[in-house]
């Protein structure tokens, strides 16, 4: 692939008071892959995600997603870039005073001109590719278990059919059989709608099933980039014990047996 | 950079072209004339598609009868086109708007019931905070005494500078309003009764408890009620830890011995803003002021505003951390339960006191 790369990062460097979360760090997301970005708690992957989609200022560094710099955009077209990306935050992240479906017209409502009929139908699409039963539409999100609330905030998500969708640990608290249906619902729509995924995860399950590319984030950089057969081969003691490490290898074997 | 999509039928064929995307869609005509004669749907000349462009192709397909019949998209198309075809929503969605007259009927018996219900529990919840401080009384050792002198502090010494003010204001307010009335009938040394009376006998603590009530009575709600919302309340009956003791009892207890306090010093501060009022309105000196008020003031006025200083606070303190143990796992209900904790204590509060009103005219003091 020689395409330009739909998200580039480089030179980030964000700070919290003294305490540096990412120094110089660089990365590239090619537009329609999956790609995962792994890396111990307090490494910085969701902090990574919010400068990237703009919610936090970085110090330093350059940002460009769909090749426009997010950083220094006028607020008209920092509207226009964000109607093309769709972030699902932890947990889900909905408004909880309106209900499954006016959390997915959200989006519509906010950004386009659409009849009310058109908005409807389109987030009982929306909802039911989610694998989320229809009645789940007029449930409120305080009503709803973590793992139909994960996939409403996804179902918002993908409202308006973004080029790239941002997932901050979509199956973390989910159960093993939830969490496979996630991966393939990711996977599912990847395909069905040509999104490129940005996907922040600690599921080595996920890994293995559903990422093109693995980013690993370590010494407040990406240390690494490849698929997860490359990631066997890194020669460094956080990668080694993270793909090597026990739970690592059973989720090998899962995969070779399935 | 988009083009505009458009309907065009040649050969019993509708074929549409452009960009059909949810920002395109309702720019078309969707019901062409004559397009019931036609036999496919012809995605050749489309450029880009989304979710919503495939719903409307999915849509036009089922109104014409011509499901399955769509050629000319290409491998991605098809595939976004198959699953929309499989997730579209069934036709009719239940109303939730429709409510009749039995349902309303309903809605005010459950209402009815739950007020029922909610003040059943509260009852039942003082009581188990009354058994649990007189448990405590018998075995002073199971006080938490570092927990109880940090809401003595909150609900007490950090009450006392807007309680002063409150009640100085009031003092002088009463003085104003008392002197332009008195003075018509050259009575204006019976201000000095007004204040005194009004001041120590229903004001002071009255409003004090209204304060309070506004001030740590929310606290109270929102800080239990999100200690429930983080499951700690169960973590403490996880660890055999009784809540009410640990966490009721402090705050209960700190309100009730902190309101007469409280109450005493609101007391002052009216009578200093009266004296003052007076004397600049009046030319009623604090000397005069003072002796008028020891003179014809009885002490029971005093002690009729004091006796009902800890009834008050254990009303505030019960029904705020009441309300706080109501919280369910949503941030809505913290809220609305907070508000629903002040209404409730200052309504009993002023309620009490009418009682308290009558019980006093009864009794005879």
């Amino acid at each position: 692939m020689t395409a330009a790369p739909i998200i580039s990062v480089r030179g980030l460097i964000t700070r919290f008071g003294k305490n540096t979360v990412h120094d110089g760090l660089d990365l590239d997301v090619r537009r329609g892959e999956i790609i995962g970005v792994v890396g111990g708690s307090g490494t910085g992957k969701s902090v990574l995600l919010r400068a990237i989609v703009g919610l936090l200022k970085p110090a330093a560094g350059k940002i460009t997603v769909f090749g426009e710099d997010v950083r220094n955009t006028s607020v008209a077209d920092y509207r226009r870039l964000r109607r093309r990306w769709g972030v699902m935050f932890q947990g889900g992240a909905l408004f909880s005073s309106l209900n499954v479906q006016q959390n997915v017209e959200a989006p519509m409502r906010e950004q386009l001109d659409l009849s009310p009929e058109t908005r409807a139908a389109l987030a009982a699409i929306k909802v039911k590719m989610v694998g989320l039963p229809e009645n789940a539409l007029s449930q409120m999100p305080s009503e709803l278990s973590g793992g139909m609330r994960k996939r409403a905030g996804f179902a918002r998500a993908i409202a308006l059919d973004p080029e790239i969708v941002f997932l901050d640990e979509p199956t973390a608290g989910l159960d093993p059989i939830g969490a496979a249906a996630f991966d393939a619902l990711i996977a599912q729509l990847q395909s069905a709608l040509g999104l490129t995924v940005f996907l922040v995860t600690h599921d080595l399950d996920s890994l293995h099933a559903i990422c093109d590319r693995v980013a690993v984030l370590a010494e407040r950089r990406v240390l690494a980039t490849g698929t997860m057969k490359d990631m066997q081969e890194i020669d460094h003691p956080w990668v080694q014990a993270y793909f090597k490490g026990p739970r690592a290898r059973a989720a090998l074997v899962q995969k070779d047996t399935a | 950079m988009t083009t505009a999509p458009k309907i065009t039928l040649t050969d019993g064929i509708l074929r549409l072209q452009g960009d059909l995307l949810i920002s395109t869609i309702e720019a078309v005509n969707w019901s062409t004339p004559q397009s019931h004669d036609a036999k496919a749907i012809d995605l050749g000349a489309v450029g880009r598609l989304d979710t919503a462009g495939a719903w409307a192709v999915v849509s036009l397909e089922r109104q014409l009868g011509l499901t399955g019949q769509t050629i000319g998209a290409s491998e991605p198309q098809d595939g976004l086109l198959r699953t929309v075809r499989d997730h579209m929503p069934g036709p009719a969605h239940p109303g939730a708007g429709q409510t009749g007259i039995i349902d309303e009927l309903e809605a005010v018996g459950r209402r009815a019931t739950s007020a029922f219900g909610a003040t059943i529990s509260i009852i039942g919840f003082m009581g188990q905070v009354v058994a649990t401080l007189a448990s405590l009384i018998i075995q002073p050792a199971r006080i938490r005494w570092t927990s109880l002198v940090h809401h003595m502090q909150q609900v007490g010494l950090n009450a006392v500078p807007i309680v002063f003010l409150m009640s100085f204001l009031i003092g002088v307010v009463l003085a104003f309003q008392g002197a332009t009335q008195l003075r018509q009938f050259g009575a204006e040394v019976f201000v000095v009764d007004l204040i005194a009376i009004s001041i120590l006998r229903e004001l002071g603590v009255l409003l004090t408890a209204i304060i309070v009530a506004g001030r740590s009575g929310s606290a109270f709600t929102a800080a239990i009620g999100s200690m429930k919302m983080r499951e700690e309340i169960d973590a403490l009956r996880a660890l055999g830890l009784d809540p009410v003791e640990i966490l009721v009892v402090p705050r209960v207890l700190a309100l009730i011995l902190m309101l007469p306090v409280l109450g005493v010093i609101a007391n002052m501060a009216g009578l200093i803003g009266g004296a003052l009022m007076s004397w600049i309105e009046l030319g009623v000196s604090p000397g005069v002021f003072q002796s008028r008020l020891a003179s014809n003031t009885g002490v029971w006025h005093f002690g009729v505003g004091m006796i009902k200083a800890p009834f008050f606070a254990l009303i505030i303190g019960i029904v705020g951390c009441f309300q706080g143990m109501q919280v369910k796992g949503n941030v809505e209900s913290l809220g609305s339960l907070t508000s629903a904790s002040v209404v409730l204590s200052i309504f009993l509060v002023i309620a009490a006191d009418a009682l308290f009103s009558i019980f006093f005219s009864i009794v005879g003091v």
